[in-house]
């Protein structure tokens, strides 16, 4: 399907812009190392595990962000994204592709990030994990999209931040809950209920956000 | 409807939605039967409810008219869409400080999280003062109108989403400490609630018919300043 | 192939030109001048797909695949070659033969040598023609040019002079520019905006 290919084709441009640019990744994964350092001179001696549980969250969230504010630079470079709205193919394959290069990227960071929470912190369950997939599906897909309409005005990089953030209420919820209840399944449902809602709407939506 | 055919109807529906709001007042204060578990405070209700209710309607059309806008293309229904969110956004902080009020009466204390309804106000508060940040980050036109209309789609999908969340959130944050029970209303109370629910969406529609007739005034201005020059 | 009546667009409160009538037979070739800020690049965009009009009516016989922009940034990636770069826009308008073509139009635009180096280390001039390449990639039917002599040499300018002389009478050309009297062996039609 041409559709597969266009996706795929944009996917692996980003990687390799990443790749030769290396500015965005190495970045991010700096970045979540700090804050759980930060975190764990933030937390009394006394708080439970629990609560390093929560913070967890908040590292990916912002790390995501980090990874989303550069997500659309190259596209704006050279005003490349003009070069590809006008292409016969989907607009919505060119968010497609994107999603699933940060999504990589923030997996890729995660690689270094959760086995230094777990050394840090706390073990994480399978569930955990889980969600933690889930979270960034979840804000990689509606992240993108946020981002490209950001990317058309001023203030840029505080504007990504603000949109996201009331949206990655529930992500978060979703992500303390299957590491901390005894019922996570249930959060990890909320979230699949999210990734699939949103990640529908920002699909179908992408057109609409490059197009006059 | 063109421009003076709205404006001539808006001083009666105006005159009407004070009238109403006006006496859903006296009722709330005066007229409706004290309430035997919570006392006084339980009144705020008359107000707070259909406050909450007539923002998610206002959301909800925001959102409707962002779809049309999508859809069908129209310039126009990027300024209603625009409006409707902004009447939204006000409702939806007056929601925040008539619960806020309740709170303080009922248990002393301004803010408590354990209200789901009261939470999900304030994430969607931020929410639709992002659509604001957005609006003016872009230049006017086609683009900022799209990107309005897709967010605020996103808006009214996040509002069942959140509350499914916020639920889910409270067995793991906050114990569950403060319990409400929804009022148990008598008939005379519920007459009351319907009064002032039918003030408050009245005095919505004619906040918003009266903000869009002026932005439209503006509108036509510079356009004709523009023509002039 | 290209009718427009009435042509207006404005951003918000500020209109960039109005009432633009157009009309382009297929095989034209339109010269369209005007100084700095008339909308000359407004108008293209418009031609192209990537603008609506606010006003008036516009009618393209080509679809988004038969159309091609050069613009006034080069609309390629800076980290990647100029080989990657076209062999993603083949793919995208999914161009036959895709490997053949590229390396016939990278040399031609005397290209061949830099083909594996990244954008980010071309002179403007040579990023100019690695557009003009990805412009003409797919062989499109309706050829949209914006400034098209910006930042060429002398050897790059009578490249492009080749090209437009092969294009006109078998492509319809739309093309902007400061310099018409270049241009005039090849117009059938002209528009003067602002």
């Amino acid at each position: 399907m041409t559709y597969l290919a266009d996706v795929a084709a944009l996917a692996r441009k980003d990687l390799k812009v990443e790749l030769r640019a290396r500015d965005t990744l190495p970045a991010m994964v700096l970045f979540v190392l700090s804050t759980l350092v930060i975190f764990h001179f933030a937390l009394p001696a006394d708080t439970g595990e629990d609560a390093a549980y929560g913070l967890l969250w908040v590292a990916i969230v912002f790390t995501a962000l980090l990874g989303l504010a550069r997500a659309w630079v190259p596209e704006h470079e050279h005003g490349v994204l003009d070069g590809l709205v006008l292409a016969p193919c989907d607009r919505s394959a060119i968010w497609l592709g994107k999603t699933l290069a940060t999504l990589a990227f923030l997996l890729a960071a995660q690689v270094v990030a959760l086995p230094a929470f777990a050394l840090f912190f706390a073990p994480l369950s399978a569930t955990a994990l889980v969600a933690v997939v889930l979270v960034d599906i979840g804000i990689c897909a509606v992240g993108s999209l946020l981002a490209a309409m950001a990317a058309a005005g001023r203030a840029r990089e505080l504007l990504l931040p603000l949109m996201l953030l009331p949206l990655a209420i529930p992500l978060v919820v979703g992500g303390v809950g299957a590491a901390i209840s005894p019922e996570g399944e249930r959060y990890l449902l909320l979230l699949a209920l999210y990734d699939g809602v949103f990640a529908v709407l920002s699909w179908a939506s992408f057109e609409y956000v490059v197009t006059e | 409807m063109t421009a003076s055919s709205a404006i001539r109807s808006l001083p009666g529906l105006a005159a009407l939605a004070a009238g109403l709001m006006g006496l859903a007042i006296v009722l709330a204060l005066l007229v409706a039967p004290e309430d035997a578990d919570q006392g006084v405070s339980q009144r705020i209700f008359y107000i707070h409810v259909p406050i909450a209710l007539t923002a998610y309607f206002c959301f909800g059309l925001g959102a409707w008219k962002a779809l049309l806008l999508l859809w069908r293309g129209e310039e126009r229904y990027d300024l209603e869409s625009y409006v409707a969110i902004h009447q939204g956004t006000i409702f939806g902080s007056l929601t925040l400080i008539t619960g806020s009020i309740w709170a303080k009466a009922s248990w002393g204390h301004w803010w408590l999280w354990s209200e789901d309804q009261l939470v999900l106000f304030l994430v969607l508060f931020l929410f639709y003062c992002a659509y604001f940040m957005l609006r003016f980050s872009l230049e006017e036109g086609p683009r900022r109108a799209r990107s309005s209309a897709v967010y605020a789609l996103f808006g009214v999908v996040l509002i069942p989403v959140s509350f499914l969340a916020i639920r889910l959130a409270e067995g793991l944050i906050h114990p569950t400490v403060f319990t409400r029970e929804g009022p148990q209303m008598s008939s005379s109370m519920f007459a009351t609630f319907c009064v002032s629910w039918v003030a408050v969406t009245l005095l919505a529609y004619v906040l918003y018919r009266v903000e869009l007739v002026g932005k439209r005034l503006d509108a036509d201005l510079r356009e004709l300043r523009e023509a002039l020059r | 192939m290209i009718r427009a009546r009435g042509l207006e667009k404005r951003y918000g409160r500020r209109r960039v030109f109005g009432g633009v009538d157009l009309d382009l037979s297929r095989d034209g070739f339109l010269v369209v001048t005007g100084a700095n800020g008339s909308g000359k690049t407004t108008l293209l965009r418009l031609l192209t797909g990537l603008a609506a009009p606010t006003r008036g009516t516009l009618e393209v016989d080509v679809d988004r695949g038969g159309i091609g922009l050069l613009a006034h940034d080069p609309l390629v990636y800076r980290e990647l070659t100029g080989m990657e770069n076209l062999d993603l826009f083949g793919r995208l308008y999914r161009v036959r033969e895709r490997r053949e073509r590229i390396g016939m139009l990278l040399e031609r635009y005397g290209l061949w040598d830099a083909r594996s180096e990244r954008v980010a280390s071309y002179s403007r001039g040579m990023a100019q023609r690695l557009a003009l390449c990805r412009t003409l990639l797919h062989e499109p039917e309706l050829v949209v040019l914006d400034e098209p002599y910006a930042f060429l040499d002398d050897e790059g300018a009578g490249l492009l002079d080749r090209e437009l002389s092969e294009l006109a009478g078998g492509h319809t050309l739309v093309v902007a520019t400061h310099d018409p009297a270049r241009l005039a062996p090849f117009a059938t039609t002209s528009l003067a905006l602002g």
